[in-house]
């Protein structure tokens, strides 16, 4: 078995499975944020008021987690009465890991899981969000689920999982200067399509895997979502290891492919080839080389996003801004009070400052259309997110490209698409 | 049941034009469905006095992982979706909490059915009868969990 289907074998008692089995497992963490979460709380509400279910208790308040971070800071009386049900609830239930806005550590739900550690290799992880496949960088099967199912979850402790094929991406070498794991898995979903990985899981590995940071490599699972895919994966390793004990985990079981792992088709890529792209309206997988667009006019520069403002993600932006001054609206939205305040600590904060773009706290603010920058009709937008639909970060007729931090800070500078390595 | 259609002959219909981000923070079932397809279909909403079934291509509901998008079809009035294929969530979704029923169909079968027809889904024997246009198809029938989950009125009705 590979490493999704053990995992997913280990957490239903199941000695074997193959891809396309229908079963019950048993779930280790799981995540709820200020959108799923008062969708629980209504779900709850509208079966104990038809009498399905009485819940006194939840099946175990220590595997579940909460965050806020769609609508903070509340951005009107439905968004703060949404979070002041969501108190509500984790007091009622006795949910101690509740991260609050402007209560210390608190962000943007899947690069929390990796912040607080809250995840560990091996593990079943289901949120209520579909980029909880993010967290599979970490060795974990990690996938995004609607609030029915969370509740579900969260009463239970299981849930029905078909067992997924694999596709497996192989990136052979390291990644050229400039260009980061986000054109990695640009190119993948422009390769593939937006459905080339419905269903299935997308597995990471080979020589340029190894090589990547953890971060980078959670950027891959991120956008696997974008593909359709169930869950992203990478195999842990030292790195994992260290990375999640720095932030406190060390208990756990790490999960391997078998020897004689299988994979529904591999895609071979040479790291050397590959250079930065971006996608254009209104698809993720309508991807382009930077230097065939380079001319479009921006309007903004939007450096945020649980997939763009991981603390990496800021370095290398602020690689590209130190000394420099935007030419165009440009913000950055560090991913958690964590990586904010690494960020202010080792001077970032202020080069993003002194080059005239706003610091603004985490949240997923315009990446979703929500709040804090969201675009007006025919506004052109260079973003270190995952998503370019129709009216995604505002109105309708707006447009978003997506690129990577190094991208989007170059072309904050010209005001143009840029690559980097043309600056 | 029966009804007519809408249809939407386009791939990757996403969760964000179905009901758009900024409506995530409404959770009352009646406040979405005023809001459902506003990014894809300014039409919907009259169109849907006379239609509660949505036929339309593959990969439909991609994307987000929103419930709301299902909720707010089905407050809309909804019954089923007839697509050539869903994104996972989205069909989850839509079985688990019992919103609508999605049904995947074949090319020829959603090249055949046109805007308005009158469809009748029988998901016992997996037909869809289009009276319209006097003709029967039939539709992909649903694996054995997801139709027990169906059968029961959601994934809390049902028993395993």
């Amino acid at each position: 078995m590979n490493i999704t289907e053990k995992i997913l074998a280990k957490a239903s008692g199941e000695s074997k499975l193959v891809p396309g089995d229908v079963i019950f497992a048993n779930v280790d963490k799981v995540m709820l944020h200020d959108v799923s979460g008062p969708g629980v709380i209504k779900t709850f509400e509208k079966l104990e008021k038809d009498g399905v279910v009485k819940i006194d208790k939840l099946f175990d308040p220590s595997m579940i987690w909460v965050t806020e971070d769609h609508f903070v800071p509340s951005v009107d009386k439905i968004s703060a009465a949404n979070i002041s049900k969501l108190s509500n609830f984790t007091k009622k239930f006795g949910i101690k890991k509740h991260f609050k806005y402007g209560m210390g550590q608190y962000g943007i739900c899947h690069s929390m899981s990796h912040e607080e550690g809250l995840v560990a290799p091996g593990e079943l992880y289901v949120g209520g969000d579909s980029h909880t496949n993010t967290t599979g960088a970490l060795g974990a099967f990690a996938c995004g689920l609607g609030h029915t199912d969370i509740a579900y979850v969260i009463l239970n402790g299981k849930l029905w999982f078909k067992v997924p094929e694999t596709l497996y991406f192989k990136l052979n070498g390291k990644l050229p200067d400039g260009v980061m794991a986000k054109d990695f898995i640009l190119k993948i979903i422009g390769d593939i399509t937006t459905e080339g990985g419905a269903g299935k899981a997308m597995q990471f590995g080979g020589s340029g895997i190894s090589d990547m940071s953890v971060e980078s490599r959670l950027t891959l699972t991120n956008m696997t979502t974008e593909a359709g895919a169930k869950n992203g994966i990478v195999e842990p390793d030292q790195k994992v290891f260290d990375y999640i004990e720095k932030r406190g985990l060390t208990n756990y079981e790490p999960v391997y492919n078998d020897d004689d792992a299988q994979y529904e088709k591999t895609f071979d890529y040479d790291a050397s080839e590959l250079e930065p792209l971006v996608a254009k309206p209104f698809s993720p997988d309508n991807v382009s080389v930077v230097r065939e667009t380079t001319g479009v006019e921006l309007d903004k520069s939007y450096i945020g996003s649980c997939t763009g403002a991981k603390y990496e993600d800021l370095v290398e932006a602020a690689k590209i801004l130190k000394g420099k001054e935007v030419k165009i609206r440009t913000e950055v939205l560090p991913a958690t009070i964590s990586i904010y305040k690494r960020a202010t600590e080792d001077g970032l904060t202020q080069i993003f400052i002194n080059s005239g773009a706003v610091v603004g706290p985490p949240t997923c603010g315009a990446c979703c259309g929500a709040q804090m920058g969201v675009l007006d009709k025919d506004e052109v937008c260079v973003s270190t997110t995952n998503r370019n639909f129709p009216g995604r970060m505002g109105h309708i007729e707006s447009k978003t490209y997506l690129a990577s931090p190094l991208v989007a800070a170059a072309s904050a500078i010209t005001g143009k698409l840029t690559d980097p390595r043309d600056l | 049941m029966k009804g007519n259609v809408i249809k939407y002959a386009q791939d990757n219909i996403d969760t964000d034009v179905i009901l758009p981000g900024p409506y995530l923070k409404l959770h009352e079932h009646s406040e979405l469905a005023e809001h459902a397809m506003e990014g894809l279909d300014p039409e919907f909403h009259s169109k849907v006095k006379n239609a509660n079934i949505i036929v339309t291509g593959n990969n439909f509901g991609c994307g987000s992982s929103r419930e709301h998008a299902p909720i707010a079809l089905s407050a809309s009035g909804i019954k089923a979706v007839l697509a050539l294929s869903f994104a996972r969530i989205f069909y989850r979704n839509s079985v688990d909490g019992a919103y609508l029923l999605p049904i995947e169909i074949d090319e020829a079968t959603y090249t055949d059915i046109s805007e308005k027809d009158e469809l009748e889904i029988n998901t016992d024997n997996n037909s869809i009868i289009n009276i319209t246009k006097n003709k029967t198809y039939s539709m992909k029938p649903f694996p054995e969990l997801i139709k027990k989950i169906i059968d029961a009125g959601g994934l809390f009705k049902y028993k395993p």
